[in-house]
């Protein structure tokens, strides 16, 4: 059997039923289906120092209330490279969870608010496997690879920084990042 | 070799992504460099001075790529390779 393209960095949107249907077409093992979907921001808080002596890290707060100030967003990409790291994540993940399938497609150019950006679909026999697989994946992609936003706001263009949460994210699987 | 021996030239790719390639002023050129690691041929790099200097500061948070794959300053650069500068990732 052909083995279905597994990673897809494009400027088109995605049709998430589509992508999913093609991904369980004919494999009757699959119990369970797990995706996840990022989109969009109108809105971003920078993160705030941290209070001395306080902790070394804090929830930002206020996001929802936040003022919406991203007219829209840039993403760039460095071709080659980018796919090679995801098409390893995915080996990453076989090894590590008992999954069927996985398939990620992230968009790059020029994106609006509520736009897709993302899409890490799994398959499994059971739901904690996908759960855990997607969570993964996502966490790896957040850190690893080699996507870069630029948000255009009224106050001109600025490149999104890198979140330490992000790595300590990828630390819970093991995986020490020093991305941030 | 003899240690008073110049390292060979070599040629390489090197690209900048994201906010060091706006920094640099290009995407990418070809390198002809005696640098035997990547940390080398940054501290080349940087010794050029100018936006070269800023955007690859000591101090500034520049991730590398060596073929690429992720890589550190201690990383043996060859002949051919594509190296890679940019700064932390922020897809998904």
């Amino acid at each position: 059997m052909p083995q279905a393209s597994r990673v897809s960095i494009q400027n088109a949107d995605f049709d998430v039923a589509a992508e999913i249907a093609a991904l369980r077409a004919g494999d009757h093992r699959i119990g369970a289906v797990c995706s996840f979907i990022g989109t969009v921001r109108d809105r971003n808080v920078a993160p705030t120092l941290a209070p001395r002596g306080g902790p070394a890290a804090q929830v930002v707060p206020g996001l929802a209330e936040a003022e919406p100030t991203i007219h829209s967003m840039e993403l760039e990409h460095y071709p080659g490279m980018t796919e090679r790291s995801i098409e390893a994540m995915i080996d990453q993940a076989h090894q590590r969870f008992d999954i069927f399938g996985a398939r990620v497609i992230h968009r790059v150019g020029l994106l609006q608010p509520a736009d897709q950006i993302v899409l890490v679909a799994v398959t499994s026999a059971h739901r904690g496997e996908s759960f855990q697989a997607c969570e993964f994946l996502m966490d790896y992609l957040k850190t690893q690879a080699p996507f870069w936003k630029k948000e255009a706001t009224a106050d001109g263009a600025r490149w999104v920084d890198a979140r330490v949460s992000d790595d300590a994210a990828l630390a819970r699987w093991g995986i020490s990042a020093i991305n941030a | 070799m003899s240690p008073s021996t110049s390292s060979p030239t070599h040629t390489v790719r090197v690209k900048y992504f994201a906010s060091i390639r706006e920094a640099v002023g290009l995407g990418q050129e070809e390198v002809s460099t005696t640098a035997a690691t990547l940390g080398e041929l940054r501290a080349e790099l940087i010794a050029r001075g100018g936006v070269y200097a800023e955007a690859l500061a000591p101090d500034r948070a520049v991730r590398m790529a060596l073929n690429q794959a992720l890589s550190d300053s201690t990383a043996t650069l060859t002949s051919g390779a594509e190296v890679a500068f940019f700064p932390p990732v922020t897809g998904g």
